[in-house]
Order: C-alpha cells, then sequence, then structure tokens
C-alpha cells in the first residue's frame, strides 16, 4: 500500500504548477467526498456533479494564491460540498423536478395530436363517405359547403366568390347541412370515429 | 421513526467519482489560466 502524502504538501506541488498532485489530492478525498455527498443527495450524477464544482472552487482558490493551508483541507472541502448541496437543494425546490416511475410514467400522460394507425384509417373512411354524400347535393349547396368546410373561406369571400349575397350564402349551407344529415339518417350511414 | 432511519440507511454507501468525471477535473485544471489585474482574478481557458 503506497503511503499517504499529507494534503499540505500536495497542495504546496501543485500550486508550484505540478499538475498530478492534483490527481493525488481528488484520489485521497474521492471515496470520502464522493460518498459525504451521496448521503446527503442519494443520486449518483447530482453526487458527481457536486463532486465537481467542490473541486472547481478547489482548484481555482488554489490557483488564486488565496487558500491558507492550516492542515484542514478536508474540512474545508466537506464545507464546500455541504454548501453545493444546499445550493442544489434550494435549486430543486424552486424547480421540482418529475421523476417517472415504473407504476407510472410521464410518458402514458403525454402524447403528440397525431391519430394512431388505426383512427387514421377511420377517419379517413368517413372523410370519403362524406365525400360522396357531398356529391349528392344540390350544385349551389355544395358549391358553397365546399368552400366553407374544405377551402375555409368566410361568408363574405363565398358571396363574392359565387356572386350571391351573405344571407343567400349563409342559407345555402343551412340547406346543405339539412340536406347531408338526410341522406345520413335515411341511408343509416354512421359517420363517427 | 424507523422508516426514516431506513431512508438515511439507504444512502450511506461507499462511492467514487467516476473516472471521466475526475479527468475533467484534471483537464479543467491544466487549461485554467488566472490572470490578476489591480487584486481581480481573470480566469481564462486554453484549448
Amino acid at each position: 500500500m503506497e503511503p499517504q502524502i499529507e494534503d499540505s504538501l500536495l497542495i504546496q506541488r501543485y500550486v508550484s504548477g505540478d499538475e498530478r498532485a492534483l490527481e493525488g489530492l481528488i484520489d485521497k478525498h474521492n471515496q470520502r467526498l464522493s460518498s459525504f455527498i451521496y448521503s446527503k443527495v442519494g443520486n449518483r450524477s447530482i453526487t458527481e456533479d457536486i463532486f465537481q464544482d467542490t473541486f472547481i472552487k478547489v482548484i481555482k482558490t488554489l490557483r488564486r494564491g488565496t487558500y491558507n493551508e492550516e492542515g484542514k483541507f478536508l474540512p474545508w472541502i466537506m464545507r464546500i460540498a455541504h454548501n453545493l448541496i444546499i445550493d442544489h437543494f434550494r435549486k430543486s425546490s424552486r424547480m421540482p423536478m418529475f421523476e417517472g416511475a415504473d407504476s407510472y410514467n410521464l410518458f402514458s400522460m403525454m402524447g403528440d395530436d397525431k391519430l394512431d394507425a388505426e383512427r387514421q384509417i377511420i377517419k379517413d373512411q368517413i372523410d370519403s363517405d362524406l365525400g360522396v354524400l357531398i356529391e349528392e347535393l344540390p350544385l349551389d349547396q355544395k358549391e358553397v359547403l365546399v368552400m366553407r368546410i374544405y377551402r375555409d373561406m368566410s361568408f363574405k369571400e363565398i358571396s363574392e366568390n359565387t356572386g350571391v349575397s351573405i344571407n343567400t350564402a349563409l342559407g345555402r349551407m343551412r340547406y346543405a347541412l339539412i340536406n347531408l344529415r338526410k341522406i345520413i339518417e335515411e341511408n343509416d350511414i354512421v359517420l363517427t370515429n | 421513526m424507523e422508516e426514516i432511519y431506513f431512508d438515511i440507511q439507504g444512502n450511506c454507501r461507499l462511492i467514487k467519482a467516476s473516472k471521466p468525471g475526475v479527468d475533467f477535473l484534471l483537464a479543467y485544471s491544466k487549461s485554467l489560466q488566472m490572470t490578476e489585474v489591480g487584486g481581480a482574478y481573470f480566469e481564462t481557458h486554453l484549448n
């Protein structure tokens, strides 16, 4: 077993430019510090983040030359880690994170607005059936209905395009819908998804 | 009370930061340059 080098010596070497001394410091305190952080946060990746942030602070302080060695390196890094753990809990209470579990998965609640394959086939069938029914309507009613429903035109635009008043266009639309319902009822057609 | 004690026990594990995590710190240290200007420190990272 390798003899443990004093923290103060490693710090001295690191400050003088020996990067391997930092590796020695990290290696020496890795398990103790990581286990301490893990005991508070209970999550491996958060532990890793806080461990890194702790040593980033250590590196910066040592590089600035503002670290005052009194043989208390370990309590010092533990205190830094402790403060970072507090920061982590403050942040997570401001931004609560939801984690799914086996019994309750967030993705089961989420979905896009697209239909699944079966519903899409049914919708296509309904659209096609409706197209056949619309063909049965008188030409003037069919014209208004197609402009309104399929081309999304306003009744003002329909009246301008067909050369009739808005009221007439409204009336034709009304009769088109009444007639469509009548055809559907008479033929027992089911148009639902 | 037993439950709380049990929860805390679950977190008492000896673990170590991963090698990539440690390597990152070593690379960070190598790239970091501190410049002091009038008592203020400026950090630069070399690629």
